[in-house]
């Protein structure tokens, strides 16, 4: 994934990587210079020599400066290009997903890994061209400088930087597991939050709130513990650093006045060896919060890719059309299992065009699943669903889905016009094509609300009532003329009035539709009734047939409707 | 920055004040001790000079002091490290459960009319980020200020001329800082802003891609998206290259005053001013001294932060609870005699809902409430259990007004089952008792009666059963039982039931009918019908339509009078009668 996203900005990327090289390599230069000028410079009083080395460290400081914002550039360039294809191709992934992946990995999820878990990635990209390259180059840098003022003072070097590596290391990876901890006890404190949010009328009800202050103060007393218990770790980090290399500067010194007395090594070199211990030091922790945030980024990067490494299970055929005057729909032998349990089993039965088709049954008995393969949402297990005569594999997934008109058991609207949501439907729809929906639905409300049909929708539609928002779903589905018309337990939100009249203005038209409902009233009228129970089709036939030999139809209608109706 | 809530934070800090002159007397020690480290390795350097030329007796005495003073610096810096921890986690452990006692205090007014999304991040984001700013504040504020002030008498103390160089080139990296952060805002803020769109757009269209494949929008979608993602990248480069830039931009500054320093002592040092060692201390602390100002402001621009979270979490702690009232009445043997005169609600000002009601509930009676979608059915519901308090009128339960009670008694006076079934996290049984202390034989019982008992032992772990965050392995019938069972383990006087039975299994339902209406009997019962047997049953029925009750009556009063609820009653018999 890597290689793939970062191919387009390589360019950026080497230039910035190369710069960051160039700055890091006159950042090295500066110890030496000023050792040249305490043994040149001083130690011959020569004024000139200090004056022309003092005017090559400005040189370096604003050359090193130069390749600092190229550098910077480059990788903004290069993590933010990085950034932006990856969310273009995830989202593209994601868009082809099928209904059973999207519920495996549940919308949450999916939203964290688009936003923050990129942004994470995209981060250190930038940490990799700016750090990556420093940070090792300068720690190297060093102890190659080191060598070449005198070898047993380097090893000196040898001995320090292993052991500052080593405490970064131990630091890290001993608070790294009880960060995430943190995090998790942080999520369960949100989650008790939010749950006496959502059920603050309950929690009220019971006169709970004592209780559920206790236990929220439980989860923060907890999580401040484990924060109190990181910090003690990570507190070690600082002081350990320091005093490795201050032992070491004090080898130096100790073994370094061994040698000048000797005359093997001079006091510039001393205060170079100096510097550069301290260099070290600075350069190992910044290289060590780029591991840091790698570490993180790895992570994310294993959750994006597994969306990117996700293989749609369901890919449409070729063809767009079927044959003309074949049954709409027709189920042979399907069966289907989710999550290994079966939900739908060996249903049979056919849909012709023109009919009206109520589908009954308890939640869990599979009406929902039923309507969701004909759309191809889900693939059947076995069995074979035939769209006007075809396998339904055969039609391309937009041309099977362009035949059907869904209005979900949810009313969803997206934030937008109330035009703008119609238009999902048929996107060029004109104003009469839009009325016309409207009126069908019953959703002449829209034409009071301050703009019309131009009337702004807020996110999931907070501003209209459920009725409302189920009238437009309905509106959205039917702006597009479908051949089949799936009204799944839409009408629930609905009144008795508004149902019975929307039922009404259907039955007007010639439209094939497949009516999900647990209200008999709603679909006692259709053509063909499907009662469904625990994903078996236990009966079929009009109302009246039903009523005569369909004993859990029977049940459900006695439950129902006094006893006169039925 | 806000003094007032600068003020406020502090309060905060009062139990813990032990802690932060313990922190502040560390620190000061600490930095005297890594300041005074440079002078004695320069020192040190001094007696290095050439060949024959080195004091070891001297040498090693500074040897020792450095370590002494290394050992020093480093423990007190780990004490101050461990008491800022302490205390900052502490704070912020405070603000949490004040925060949430708040929440619990607030009227649901407030809770109704405020996204919990936004109540939810103040919890965790906004004190997050005050713990941060705190954090930041004690550990870089006082250690960064000292530093400073200490390297400049350090400095002072080893060469005036040299230390005022660095003295009136270092707060350059600061003007420097600031230009860049002032330019940089403006573009952080873009960034942020369509970072944020782009979230919402993700969030609405993948939170709903099941409606985007059923309508094939998939391609127009990713369009869009990209459009936002182009716009995303192009100020993301800017942002990020101009973010980038304060720290290179410092640390040009800093290696200006370290050139300066290098040429400026060398020159000294030639002319005997100055020692070797005393250039090697200075040259250590201009490396080391624009490190606290640029901590300093990076301190300044969290503690910004935290203090607009702290305003926004100030805001909620200042707004005002529910009115308790001083002696509480209570009643010794409810009947469940509800009398409610003359009440008269809205929830805003303009738009009146209900206007002076008068219902009367004789113990034991049920009362149905009636009317299309929105019509206002649940604000009933919230004036009788007083979620919300009437503008004017009261509501007697065996002739006591309601307002001269204690919420949570008046509350416990009433079994309650929402539309939207409420579960939390924690076993079946758990939920079923959250209202009453119960045994395993009453929880059986009571899971018995809701026809609950069924289901609950055909899951894997039975009673014990895990119910996840809001109840996702449940059907929305079976959370509704479970619901329905805890009020019948608590047994209270009087129902409030909102259409209670409407997600329940179309079987199951009958059986729970029945159940409900044993629950019913010799109960005063206020429910929210869509259901015809209910309806008929009912000992009144107030019809309510744009949220006030416009008619109220008998099933056949209110049928002879050829109004709404005719209307109501016959737009759904007529298509039943036609099919017949």
């Amino acid at each position: 994934m890597w290689k793939k996203y970062i191919k387009p900005y390589r360019k950026e990327a080497i230039t910035g990587f190369g710069f960051k090289l160039i700055e890091a390599f006159f950042e090295l230069m500066v110890p030496l210079i000023v050792a040249d000028i305490i043994d040149n410079g001083i130690g011959n009083s020569d004024t000139n020599y200090i004056i022309k080395m003092g005017a090559l460290m400005f040189f370096l400081t604003f050359a090193g400066y130069g390749c600092a914002l190229v550098c910077q550039y480059f990788a903004s360039k290069t993590s933010q290009g990085f950034g932006t294809y990856l969310r273009n191709d995830m989202y593209k992934a994601i868009n082809a997903f099928d209904y059973e992946e999207i519920d495996n990995i549940g919308t949450p999820s999916l939203i964290t890994r688009m936003s923050n878990d990129i942004v994470q990635i995209q981060l250190a990209v930038a940490m990799i061209i700016r750090l990556c390259s420093r940070g090792p180059f300068l720690i190297i840098g060093s102890l190659v400088m080191a060598f070449r003022i005198n070898f047993q003072m380097a090893l000196i070097f040898m001995l320090c930087a292993p052991l500052i590596a080593l405490t970064i290391y131990m630091v890290m990876f001993k608070s790294l597991p009880l960060y995430t901890n943190i995090q998790k006890q942080l999520d369960h404190v949100a989650l008790i939050c939010r749950e006496n949010l959502s059920g603050i009328r309950v929690i009220r009800a019971f006169s709970k709130q004592q209780y559920e202050r206790k236990r929220f103060h439980e989860a923060t007393s907890k999580q401040k513990d484990e924060q109190i218990g990181v910090g003690k770790i990570s507190a070690l980090l600082n002081p350990f650093t320091n005093i490795i290399v201050n032992c070491g500067i004090m080898l130096v010194l100790y073994v370094g006045a061994i040698k000048v007395n000797v005359g093997t090594l001079t006091q510039g070199e001393i205060v170079a060896l100096i510097n550069y211990m301290n260099s070290i030091l600075l350069a190992m922790i910044a290289f060590a919060n780029t591991i840091l945030i790698l570490i993180k980024a790895s992570a994310c990067y294993k959750r994006v890719n597994a969306i990117l490494n996700i293989q749609p299970t369901i890919i449409g055929g070729n063809e767009t059309n079927g044959v003309s005057d074949a049954p709409l729909v027709r189920f042979d032998h399907v069966s289907f299992n989710y999550h290994n349990a079966k939900a739908i089993e060996d249903v049979s039965f056919t849909i012709d065009q023109g009919e009206t088709i109520g589908i009954i049954g308890g939640t869990g008995s599979g009406k929902t699943t039923l309507v969701n393969l004909i759309g191809r949402f889900y693939e059947v297990s076995s069995g074979q669903i035939y769209i006007k005569d075809k396998p339904i594999q055969n039609y391309t997934l937009e041309s099977l889905r362009e035949m059907m008109g869904f209005v979900p058991q949810q009313a969803v609207l997206f934030s937008g016009t109330v035009r703008k949501n119609i238009c999902w439907g048929k996107q060029d729809a004109t104003d009469e094509e839009i009325d016309e929906a409207l009126q069908l639905a019953q959703a002449s409300f829209v034409y009071d609300l301050s703009e019309g049909i131009d009337t702004y929708i807020n996110q999931d539609g907070h501003n209209l009532s459920g009725g409302q928002r189920q009238r437009l779903t309905i509106a959205r589905a039917l702006v597009k003329k479908p051949e089949l018309l799936i009204l799944d337990d839409s009408a629930s939100a609905l009144d008795f009035a508004t149902d019975a009249a929307l039922r009404k203005s259907l039955a007007s038209l010639d439209q094939t539709t497949i009516i999900v409902s647990q209200r008999v009233s709603s679909l006692m009228h259709a053509d063909k009734i499907l009662v469904l129970s625990h994903g078996q089709l236990v009966g079929m036939g009009n109302h009246q047939q039903l009523m005569k030999d369909c004993l859990i139809y029977q049940e459900i209608v006695h439950s129902q409707l006094s006893k006169e109706v039925a | 920055m806000d003094m007032k809530t600068i003020k406020r934070l502090l309060t905060f800090c009062k139990p813990y004040l032990k802690y932060l002159y313990l922190a502040l007397i560390c620190s000061a020690i600490q930095i005297i001790f890594t300041l005074l480290t440079p002078v004695l390795i320069g020192r040190a350097v001094d007696h290095v000079i050439g060949v024959n030329q080195v004091d070891f007796d001297l040498l090693y005495q500074i040897l020792i002091y450095i370590a002494l003073s290394v050992m020093v610096a480093e423990i007190f810096d780990l004490l101050v490290v461990r008491l800022s921890n302490k205390m900052t986690y502490a704070i912020t452990k405070d603000l949490r459960d004040q925060l949430f006692e708040k929440y619990s205090k607030l009227p649901l007014s407030y809770i109704d009319s405020h996204p919990h999304g936004d109540l939810l991040s103040r919890m965790s984001n906004d004190i997050d980020l005050i713990g941060d700013g705190l954090l930041q504040g004690f550990t870089h504020l006082f250690n960064g200020i000292a530093t400073i002030i200490g390297t400049i008498c350090f400095m002072l103390y080893i060469n005036v001329p040299i230390a005022m160089i660095v003295i009136v080139l270092t707060p350059l990296s600061l003007v420097v800082a600031t230009v860049i952060a002032n330019k940089t805002y403006k573009y952080f803020q873009e960034q942020l802003a369509l970072r944020g769109e782009m979230s919402a757009y993700i969030e609405e269209m993948i939170g709903h891609q099941k409606i985007v494949k059923a309508f094939a929008y998939e391609k127009t979608n990713q369009e869009v998206f990209e459009e936002i993602n182009q716009r995303v990248y192009v100020s993301g480069v800017k942002s990020q290259f101009l973010g980038a830039l304060a720290n290179p931009s410092t640390r040009v500054v800093n290696n200006i005053v370290y050139a300066s320093v290098c040429v400026a002592g060398s020159l000294y040092a030639v002319s005997g001013h100055m020692s070797v060692g005393s250039l090697s201390s200075f040259l250590t602390y201009a490396n080391q001294y624009t490190k606290p100002f640029n901590e300093i402001s990076n301190v300044f621009t969290e503690l910004q932060t935290a203090l607009a979270s702290a305003a926004r979490i100030f805001d909620i702690l200042d707004t005002p609870v529910e009115k308790e009232v001083q002696s509480p009445q209570t009643i010794t043997h409810p009947q469940g005699h509800v009398q409610i005169v003359d009440l008269t609600f809205s929830y805003e000002p303009k738009q009146k809902l209900i206007e002076n009601l008068n219902v009367e509930a004789k113990p034991g009676q049920t009362i149905a409430i009636v009317g299309p979608t929105g019509c206002g059915k649940t604000t009933l519901i919230n004036l009788l259990m007083r979620f919300y308090d009437p503008l004017k009128g009261h509501i007697y339960i065996d002739g006591i007004d309601t307002m001269n009670m204690d919420r949570d008694y008046l509350r416990s006076l009433y079994g309650m089952v929402l539309q939207e079934s409420w579960l939390f996290n924690g076993t079946i049984k758990e939920n079923i008792a959250y209202g009453k202390e119960a045994t395993d034989e009453e929880i059986i019982e009571a899971a018995k009666n809701a026809h609950a008992h069924k289901f609950i032992i055909q899951l894997k772990d039975g009673y014990d059963t895990m119910v996840s965050e809001e109840g996702g392995n449940l059907s929305q019938g079976q959370k509704q039982l479970l619901c329905i069972a805890r009020i019948m383990l608590m047994k209270p006087p009087m129902l409030i039931l909102d259409e209670a039975t409407s997600s329940i299994d179309t079987r199951t339902e009958r059986q729970v009918q029945d159940a409900f209406d044993t629950m019913m009997q010799n109960r005063t019962t206020f429910i929210v019908a869509h259901r015809l047997s209910t309806i008929q049953k009912a000992d009144q029925i107030l019809v309510m339509n744009h949220g006030q009750i416009i008619e109220q009556g008998k099933h056949e009063e209110l049928l002879e009078k050829h109004g709404f609820y005719h209307h109501l009653y016959y737009s759904q018999f007529d298509v039943q009668h036609d099919n017949n």
